[in-house]
């Protein structure tokens, strides 16, 4: 197993900021078009994390027009242009997939209070 | 320079300079060594003889050594034959040449055998991938059968061949076309996408398809 860790070492982003399910964040993702590349932002809810070392990813859920949308990112991928923490969450279980029928008051999160220095 | 033999680390992913994931296996490759040539006059095909990981002369036993001793080369554990198909030579490599994954360059494609996982004794549904019956609609203690299995008085009898339940799995697999990623010559690793049959550990042979 260690080889296989060790493989994907050199590609594991330390850069992005520690987020947990249930946070808002807006993921920068580049995207590329005919040779062109520019930059998407994703703003939602993390509703989870999964998976280890290079194969983890996160589920980003926003709701757009009305119309539930979920975008699943590879966690250490390159294309990743930069993660920002628009709000952090205070949630009581890892997995947030009752969100996706939960309407109006149920599908609030609290915010999570966090120590500054 | 036909292949070599190797073992299967497992599965992980690694992205390309495009940011997109690809599924990879890695094996662990050789060194290997040619151990003897087979030759057309002798035994009646031409084959290189690859001997991979080296062993103790202990863990051996004497006919093994014997033969190991007669071309001077060291012991080895696993001994596998690489016949070379159309275009390929071996008559310029000799007996005690060593064989190290450089020879192979990523984007190249080659094919790869080995024993895929044992699953035992199983139905037609995972076997031969029979739709088997539904679960409702009046179906009844027939949900993941064959279904018939022939004729009535003629031909009375159930041919030979037919797709039935038994043993699955655990028989040579070859799979064809895979193409390198990546090749490690400091840790003797070779990326190759997608799967390789087998279970961690076992003992794949890696074949040039050029």
């Amino acid at each position: 197993m260690d080889i296989l860790q060790a493989i994907g070492r050199d590609q594991i982003r330390t850069d992005l900021p520690d987020f947990r399910p249930g946070d808002t964040v807006k993921v920068y993702y580049k995207i590329k078009e005919g040779g062109k590349e520019r930059i998407q932002v994703f703003q939602g809810i993390v509703i989870q994390k999964r998976g280890s070392g290079i194969s983890k990813t996160f589920t980003v859920r926003k709701v757009s027009n009305g119309v539930g949308v979920e975008r699943t990112f590879p966690m250490h991928s390159p294309n990743i242009d930069k993660l920002e923490i628009v709000r952090y969450g205070q949630v009581r279980r890892a997995k947030l997939f009752y969100l996706r029928h939960a309407k109006g008051k149920a599908a609030r999160i609290k915010e999570r209070r966090r120590f500054t220095t | 320079m036909l292949g070599l033999i190797g073992k299967k680390i497992g599965m992980t992913q690694i992205f390309d300079p495009d940011g997109k994931v690809i599924p990879v296996t890695v094996i662990q490759a050789g060194p290997c060594r040619v151990v003897y040539k087979r030759s057309k006059a002798k035994e009646g095909y031409d084959a290189l003889q690859l001997g991979y990981e080296e062993i103790e002369e202990k863990r051996s036993n004497r006919p093994k050594i014997g033969h190991f001793k007669k071309n001077g080369t060291p012991i080895y554990r696993h001994l596998r034959e690489f016949r070379p198909s159309l275009g390929q030579k071996i008559e310029d490599i000799e007996v005690g040449t060593e064989l190290k994954v450089d020879i192979f360059q990523p984007n190249e494609k080659v094919s790869i055998s080995s024993h895929s996982k044992g699953r035992g004794f199983t139905g037609v549904m995972k076997r031969h991938g029979f739709a088997g019956f539904m679960s409702s609609h009046g179906v009844h203690e027939s949900f993941r059968g064959p279904g018939s299995i022939g004729q009535c008085a003629q031909p009375s009898r159930v041919f030979k061949g037919l797709k039935m339940a038994g043993h699955h799995g655990n028989q040579k697999v070859t799979v064809r076309h895979l193409k390198i990623v990546k090749v490690d010559p400091e840790q003797n690793l070779i990326m190759v996408k997608g799967a390789v049959p087998g279970h961690r550990n076992s003992l794949v042979t890696i074949h040039k398809e050029s």
